[in-house]
């Protein structure tokens, strides 16, 4: 499930909005090229808009149908599934929500400082041709499906890890975050690492879009008043893209919310609450977590692990919601107006 | 987008196929090649679709098998579904499915549901997938073939109270062999498996109380390195030196494996040592000539036997209604227990067991035999 953003010319929005339906619809009707094609793509896109709301419902119906055997079952029939942790649905997930939301966390505090760096280099830094160059590799990255990223955290990354989370904890191991590193590097920090990796294309990709609506009077007017370059990107780039680079990292959040393979390779699982980054066996994400189960589950269990993705949803959700949020809120002072 | 055997079950199902089309095309001139030893008269031509679900555990065995059944009778349709033990027997008590692979045998309770699934036969539970489970060690320093080790030694490196590899208890057990200082890492399954259901069943009647845990398919103890399958504990244990796992032996690959204590004597693993152990057992409470149930001996002291072992039943019905089922199912089962059968899952490229005994054959033929139609 590779989230493509093929760039749109220079100038033109960088995303669709969310009305795409309407203005589409509009767009044909006064064109009047003909009424009944108007009306057909009119209905048509309509029905796409429709129908993805549809599907968003009918994904929550089944999830909670679902998932209800397991919310309202006894305490004593949760506990007879072997690898349940804790008396209900509530207590089994809330580890797991923590772990999801640690790794992403992590992972975004990775990726975005560098993605920012690479947007603006290939914006503003980059001679033209090794721009465009560079702009076609991220965009390539960001379709390698997610399976390979694991294999490649799995069987590379983690061996290479090794020394430096040795050093790390035996080095700065007074802080609990660093403590009891245990080779090999199957920690969440590693998860991190990789989803990092994961998400930098999508993110570097949209904030490079945004970089590059700079108005061009701004660049101009801040380097006439005797502005360096870094203090053009400063003044000019980065107070108008921040919306744009926020709903990147969200979009980058969203992807590593939901990843599986790369964080199910890579982890040594554990269910607690624990800030230990470099310790095995002390948190999992969600998502992971329904992949390791499920092939053996039956019945109930199925069900309890369906309440799991059931709270992915709703996080994925009020993410989401956050984030449009932020951009709604932050759009009026960002001067793309 | 899973990383499961699913995708070497196709190409095994592919090689199936092709072996179809090639069997097809000799089957004009000569006899069957292949011919079942048991059943004593040539293989009649069945045909028909013959459906199985349960265990994953011998899912790499079953589509082996297909592939060797469907050599000799390449017009029916095998199939199995690795939906886990519970839900094999499940459905095969529903009657979805012909048979059924379990990793633990019939319950009561499921018995007298396998009656009326039986036409008022009886089920067949034959221990017909023993699959030898190494205890792999990451040392390549060490200088000898097995490290050997006690149940309760193993129990204890395992519950994190032998912390290094120079601790007495393992130096008072292998005296010839320099042991490092370096510190132990326990690698456990992170998902629930009959492989792990297994050893812990061994630590807990083996190690005299030094295994404090209860037998589970779940791994008991949390805040340690695991890995996701057979593949991915082999990975971690491979990934640090010092570290320790278990997996089905077939794929211990370049790691050490630990030879066990039996009795006086330490027994590395190996096909005959496994099937050993599987005689040396008594039948569990219940067992009839149908129904051999093994109840695994895991303090034998049987010389030579290996008593960390994996037994899958394949399940069956005595009477079926359906007459064509009867036959699928008999020539299935036949070819499973064959010598044929047994070696082809024995191959490390297929699932690396350990093929059943001479008189653990006999007896199982004997159960298929009785296999008719209502």
């Amino acid at each position: 499930m590779a989230v493509t953003t093929t760039p749109p010319p220079r100038g033109a929005a960088p995303r669709p909005s969310s009305d795409a339906g309407d203005t589409a619809g509009a767009a044909a009707r006064a064109a009047s090229t003909g009424r009944l094609a108007g009306r057909v793509f009119g209905a048509l896109s309509t029905g796409a808009g429709v129908l993805i709301l549809v599907t968003l419902a009918a994904v929550a119906v089944f999830l909670v149908l679902r998932a209800w055997p397991a919310l309202t079952a006894s305490r004593e029939e949760l506990e007879a599934i072997s690898w349940f942790n804790g008396g209900s649905v509530a207590e089994y997930v809330g580890p797991l929500i923590f772990g999801t939301l640690l790794a992403s966390l992590l992972a975004l505090l990775l990726a975005v400082p560098v993605s920012i760096g690479i947007a603006l280099f290939i914006s503003h830094y980059a001679p033209r041709r090794l721009a465009q160059g560079l702009g076609y590799l991220i965009d390539l990255l960001a379709a390698i499906p997610s399976v390979v990223y694991g294999l490649w955290g799995a069987l590379w990354l983690i061996g290479r890890l090794d020394p430096v989370f040795a050093w790390l904890s035996s080095n700065l191991g007074f802080i609990p975050l660093f403590a009891d590193y245990q080779a090999p590097a199957k920690n969440i920090m590693s998860a991190s690492v990789v989803l990092a990796v994961m998400i930098l294309p999508i993110i570097t990709a949209v904030s490079r879009e945004v970089f590059l609506q700079t108005p061009r009077l701004h660049e101009e007017a801040s380097l006439a008043l005797g502005a360096t370059r870094w203090e053009m990107v400063r003044q000019a780039v980065l107070p108008f893209g921040r919306s744009g680079v926020i709903s990147a990292s969200m979009l980058g959040l969203g992807r590593a919310l939901g990843e599986t393979m790369a964080v199910l390779m890579v982890i040594s699982p554990g269910f607690l609450f624990s800030f230990f980054l470099l310790k095995p066996g002390q948190q999992q994400t969600i998502a992971a977590n329904i992949a390791s189960k499920f092939p053996e589950a039956s019945g109930l269990s199925v069900s309890a692990l369906i309440a799991t993705g059931l709270a992915l949803f709703v996080i994925t959700f009020v993410v989401n919601f956050a984030a449009r949020w932020v951009i709604a809120r932050r759009a009026e002072f960002s001067g793309a107006n | 987008m899973k990383l499961t055997p699913h995708s070497r079950f196709g190409a095994v199902a592919l090689t199936g196929a092709l072996a179809l089309t090639l069997a097809a095309c000799s089957s004009g001139s000569s006899a069957e090649p292949g011919a079942t030893s048991g059943a004593g008269d040539a293989p009649a031509e069945l045909s028909g679709s013959l459906a199985g679900a349960g265990a994953s555990s011998q899912e790499k065995a079953v589509a082996g098998w297909i592939a060797g059944f469907n050599d000799t009778y390449p017009d029916v349709a095998v199939s199995y579904d690795a939906v886990g033990s519970g839900g094999g027997r499940e459905q095969f008590l529903a009657g979805a499915v012909q048979f059924a692979g379990s990793d633990a045998a019939l319950k009561d309770d499921e018995l007298e549901a396998a009656t009326e699934r039986c036409e008022g036969g009886e089920a067949l539970e034959l221990p017909l997938y023993i699959s030898p489970i190494a205890v792999v060690y990451n040392l390549p320093d060490v200088d000898t073939e097995h490290l050997q080790l006690s149940a309760a030694t193993i129990a204890k490196i395992f519950n994190r109270e032998i912390t290094t590899w120079d601790d007495a208890a393992i130096a008072a057990e292998n005296p010839d062999v320099t042991l490092p200082s370096t510190g132990i890492i326990p690698v456990n399954r992170s998902d629930e498996s009959g492989t792990t259901e297994n050893f812990t069943e061994y630590l807990e009647a083996a190690s005299d109380g030094a295994w404090p845990h209860e037998a589970s398919g779940d791994w008991p103890l949390s805040g340690g390195q695991s890995g996701q399958g057979t593949q991915g504990v082999i990975d971690t244990v491979s990934g640090a030196k010092g570290a320790i796992g278990y997996a089905d032996a077939s794929r211990a690959g370049d790691l050490g494996t630990v030879a066990l204590k039996v009795g006086e004597e330490y027994v590395p693993f190996s096909a005959e040592a496994a099937a050993k152990v599987v005689d040396a057992s008594p039948r569990a409470e219940g067992a009839t000539d149908k129904r051999l149930v093994v109840e695994l001996d895991r303090t034998t002291t049987e010389a030579g036997a290996y008593p960390l072992v994996l037994i899958s039943y394949s399940i069956a019905c005595s009477t079926y209604a359906d007459a064509a089922d009867a036959d699928n199912v008999k020539a299935y089962l036949t070819y499973v227990a064959s010598a044929a059968g047994q070696d082809r899952a024995a191959d490390p490229g297929v699932a690396g067991s350990a093929p059943i005994s001479d008189d653990l054959r006999t007896e199982v033929q004997a159960a298929i035999d009785s296999i008719t139609a209502a």
